[in-house]
Order: C-alpha cells, then structure tokens, then sequence
C-alpha cells in the first residue's frame, strides 16, 4: 500500500529493498540506498534550464536554471518577491514558462498542466494550505491516489465490486498515513475545521498518499506554531528517508531550512544568486546582504 | 374526496418531475459547484426530442397548420431516451465552450443559452411550430385503464424514473467519482493539484445533469400533452427548481426532493387560496403573489438556514 524502504541483509549492505506495496500488488525494486548518493554523480531528478518568466512588465523567474538530485532535500530559499512560489508554480505546470526547458527525470515536463505533472509523480503543496473544507480529512486523503476504478462513472453502476474494494484499500492507506501524521482522531473531521498546524499536516499525508517521486513543498512551515515546526520537519526528514523521495523546499524559517536541507538554493528578484551547502550559504556574503539589507554600494 | 385524491395524484406527478430536475441541479450544483441558470434550457430539448420522436408528422389539413421538422412516432421510452441523449449533446457543446468560466460567467452563459433555445423554437416555425408549439402528444400505456383513471399509471412511470435515478445518483455521488466533482466544487486548483482532470469531469457532471434535465422534459412533455416556448422562461423552467433544490438541502438528494414537493405543493395550492381570500377585481393578478411567496421564501432560507432543511452529510463517500 506504500513505500517501505528496508536494507537487505542479503545484499551488499548499500543496496535497499523497496517495496510498493498496493494490496493486490506489491512491487520490489533494489536500488542504492542513501549511503552511496553523490549530488555531483548523480544525474538529476529535476532540472531547469534557462527559464523565464514575465507577467506584464515584470520579470518573475529571469533565466533560473539549477539541477535538483534525487533523494535529496534541497532548499529554495530567497527573500518576499523572489520568485520562489512563482517558479514551483511554473515546474508543477500551473505558469507555463516564456522561456526554457524543465526536465523531470529525463523527460520534458513544461508546458505540461497541473494534474499532468502531478501524475508524473511530481506532487506539490500550496504556501498557504488549500485543503478542501467541506470534505472530511479522510475524503481529503482518499481522493488523491490516481485512476482509481471508481473514478469511472459507469463503473460505480455496473461493477461496484471492483469499486468498493479499491475503496476498501484506499480507505486503509488513508487511516494507516493519518495515524502516521497523528491525525486519526479527527479524520471524519471538515478539513476546513483544522488548526493551522493540522492543516500542514493534512497537506503532508496527502502528499504520503500519492506515492510521489518528488514533493515541492512551499513553506511546509507557514502559520505552524515553532513546537509543531519541530514534528513537521522530523516528518519530512522521516518521508524523504524511508521512500526515497526527492523533495525542493521553500523555506521562510531559516532554522526549519538550515536543519532538513542540503543544498540550499537562493533566489532573489527573480534570478539565482548561489548554490551550496547550509554552511556555504550562511556564511556567503551576498546572502547576508540580501537577507540583512546591505547598503546599495 | 374523489377530486381530492385526483388533485393530489396530479399534484405528485408534477412534484416528482421537478424532483427529478432538483436531483439533476445537485449533480451541477451541489456537487460539483456548477452555476447552472439554463435548467429551462435542457428541459426545452429534452422535451422537444421526445415530443418530436414520439409523435405522427402532420398529414392533409394538419399539415398547413402544424409545423414539424420530424416527427417519428415512436415509443414513449424511445423518446425519453432520446430526450435524455440530446440534452446531454447539447450539454457537451455547451460544455465545450464555456467550463472553463469561472463560476458567475458560467451563470449568465447558461441563463443566455438556454433562452436562446427558447427564441428559436419560438421564431423557427418549421422547427416545432413556433410559439403554438405541439399538441396532443402522445401518452404511454394510454388505454389500460379509463381515462378518468389514468394519472395513477403515469404516476408510477414518473415515480420509477424518480427511483432509479435517484439510486443511479447516490451510487455516483458516494464514488470516488463524486468525491472528485465535490473536490472540484471545494477548490478547483486543489483537485487539479491531486492529479484530477477537472475540466473532463467537469464536463462530466454537465452531460449527467443534463442528461437527468432531458428525461424530466420529456416525462413533462407526455404528462402535459402539449409544450410550447412559454413554459420554458427562466422562472418556472429554471428558478423554481433552484429554490426547490436550495429549500430542501444543497448537496443531498434526499433533500432535493423533499424540496420540490415542498415548493410545488405551496405553488399550485397558494392559487386556492389566493383565488378565496383576495378581492374580485384583483383576482387575475393574484396568482403573481405566488412569485413573491417565492421570493421570499428562498431569502428566508438563505437568512436561517443557508444549507436547506437536510444538507448535506458530513461523510458523503460511502460505497
């Protein structure tokens, strides 16, 4: 029903078993586990090359290009107006860029629409939470798993059977990922009923629900009180370890970023300024001045 | 008491079309969040189509009078059927053209189309001969029983379309694929991020709708026995069905069809008492107070109870 990733005796001991594991299907890929990861080997999981982007007179993302690797956290940090939002909006294909080429895992993926890229396992979350109110959490969670049977009009009338125990599956993933997040108590709750630190939870399970390959998380830490903060990212931490997922990450909160990513990417007025590792970042000049508002000089 | 039991026969077979309609404006509305203003529209083709279909072209004298553009004669269920089909055509043109408005734009497109639908049958006499529209339609099982009789049976036709749609709905709506047009209706760019191709089922819901909208034309269309443009202007074809579907619960059929038996009940009875407590000379423009009944009530339910009598179910997906 999800991605449990365990080391394999058997195997060399950098290699990990994955299991898929549907129900009626399970799949087992043996792969490299973290232990042999080099961003400089790797080839990337997401790439961007030359994008632009304008609205009107106003150049949003100018000639951004950078390269994500996989199973990794990478940070996208920069101040208000950088472009961060704006250029997840482009990659998740909600903008099409002016400009440029988005490459995700080999293949070209701008110009293609919002739901397209998300069923190329590139899954993304909103900077502030759009959780569906008047559904229930587990409505919520249960929707997002793709081609499901009953997503067929005729199917629910003429082979309910079939529907039902998709249902039945979906159903069980959701209540295993909601006791994961903590938020079984209140799954036949409105999402719109949620506080603000359950909600980023929610958005979190939700992501867990779609067995993605890669999550654009846009500030996961926005309206979550500091001692909420803390559970997120240990969550985040726990996803991307367990599932080999590959995660780009807005952050606002600097500790919540400086602690779960590495590299960190910076973006201002539209255009990348560095690249580098929390360290790097933190101690690079322009960051600060960009940051702490340097003289104009 | 004879009379009572007609009237209220009668009563029911009205109340249970327009329940029909209520139950189609939920799949629009209430759970796909659809701002459909062109019921009036879909229940001109749909009873047009099964008129046309069920009836004998006009021969000899009739034909100087009657103007018809086909005419089949064909079984009664055959032009439900095709009523049922060409409202949904129609609704995946419209469709086509104007899903992707957002939600008061597509109010006034559909408000626009489906009167643009009633100003060509009404000018184009060769279509259905125009503003006299078409008579003496025929009536399914007519025969079986004496005339005098004959409500009952329509009523059980009416009441098993009413059944089976309502279970047709209720199996959809607790489906994943309603869970999608109620995600939809919650937030569009949110079911999309979730990977749902909003603007197909979009156009999904329209075409089922629609298609629920056709079959209760022409259920009207053979009740009736005559149908003319008139009958479809946006107050009796389209607002009286929003106020049944807001009265009795958005978002639950159950409610829907509580409330049009409900809104039809005080439409056809206010005329009595109108007619017994007004004066004489005011008694032609009486039955206008029903518009203000109406009115009033769908802005009572707005004020005390905005969800309707029974809204809808906190748990809604259940298959």
């Amino acid at each position: 029903m999800y991605l449990t990733a365990t080391p394999k005796n058997k195997l060399k001991s950098n290699l990990v078993e994955i299991r898929i594991d549907y129900g009626y299907i399970t799949f087992r890929i043996i792969r490299e586990g973290p232990g042999t990861l080099n961003s400089q080997t790797e080839s990337p999981i997401l790439s961007l090359q030359n994008v632009r982007k304008s609205f009107g007179g106003l150049k949003a993302i100018d000639d951004v290009s950078f390269d994500v690797a996989p199973c990794r956290i990478t940070g996208l940090i920069g101040p208000n107006g950088a472009g961060k939002t704006t250029l997840f909006n482009i990659i998740s294909g909600f903008h099409k860029p002016d400009t440029g080429e988005i490459h995700f895992k080999g293949k070209r993926i701008d110009g293609l629409s919002l739901h397209q890229t998300f069923n190329k396992k590139l899954c993304r979350t909103f900077q502030i939470s759009r959780e569906l109110k008047l559904m229930t959490v587990l409505d919520n969670l249960m929707l997002v798993p793709p081609n499901q049977a009953g997503e067929k009009l005729w199917r629910t009338w003429f082979c309910p059977g079939l529907v039902r125990k998709q249902e039945i599956q979906i159903r069980e993933k959701a209540l295993k990922i909601l006791q994961l997040v903590g938020l079984t108590h209140l799954k036949d709750e409105y999402a719109g009923n949620l506080s603000g630190g359950q909600k980023r939870l929610l958005e979190l399970a939700r992501t867990m629900m779609a067995d993605p390959e890669m999550i654009l998380f846009d500030e996961p830490g926005a309206g979550v009180n500091p001692s909420e903060r803390k559970t997120l990212a240990d969550r985040i931490r726990q996803l991307v370890q367990e599932n080999q997922i590959t995660v780009l990450l807005i952050g606002h909160e600097m500790e919540l970023v400086m602690d779960i990513c590495n590299p960190i990417i910076v973006l201002e007025r539209g255009k990348k300024l560095t690249e580098g590792t929390p360290d790097q970042v933190r101690c690079d000049p322009r960051v600060l001045e960009v940051y702490l508002g340097g003289t104009e000089e | 008491m004879a009379g009572i039991l007609n009237f209220l026969v009668s009563f029911a077979i009205m109340a249970a079309i327009y329940a029909i309609f209520a139950m189609a404006l939920n799949v629009h509305w209430g759970y796909t969040g659809l701002l459909n203003f062109g019921i009036a529209g879909f229940f001109a083709v749909g009873a047009y189509t099964s008129a046309m279909f069920t009836s004998k072209m006009p021969t000899g004298t009739l034909a100087k009078y009657v103007k018809m553009a086909f005419g089949f004669d064909l079984p009664f269920l055959c032009g439900v059927l095709a009523a049922g089909i060409a409202a949904g055509i129609i609704a995946v043109l419209i469709g086509l053209l104007t899903l992707r408005l957002s939600e008061g734009y597509l109010a006034i497109a559909t408000l626009g189309i489906a009167e643009s639908i009633r100003l060509v049958l009404n000018n184009e006499h060769w279509l259905a001969n125009g503003p006299q529209g078409l008579i003496g339609l025929p009536k399914p099982l007519y025969g079986l029983v004496p005339p005098a009789y004959y409500n009952y049976i329509y009523l059980i036709i009416v009441v098993i379309f009413l059944a089976i749609i309502y279970f047709a709905l209720e199996r959809g709506i607790r489906s994943p694929w309603g869970r999608v047009l109620r995600a939809i209706r919650e937030d569009e760019v949110m079911a999309s991020a979730d990977g749902k191709n909003i603007f197909l089922f979009k156009l999904q819901s329209l075409a089922l709708g629609a298609v629920i909208m056709g079959i209760g034309g022409a259920l009207y269309a053979h009740y009736s026995g005559a149908i003319q443009p008139a009958v479809f202007e946006p107050l009796f074809g389209t607002f009286i069905i929003w106020t049944m579907l807001t009265l009795g619960g958005t978002g639950n059929n159950k409610g829907a069809i509580l409330g049009a038996f409900i809104v039809w009940a005080l439409w056809s009875w206010s005329t009595f008492l109108i007619l017994k407590f007004v004066p004489q000379g005011f008694q032609t423009r009486a039955p206008f107070i029903r518009y203000v009944i109406i009115g009033f009530l769908l802005a009572g339910i707005m004020v005390k109870r905005p969800k309707g009598l029974i809204g809808e179910e906190r748990t809604v997906s259940r298959f």
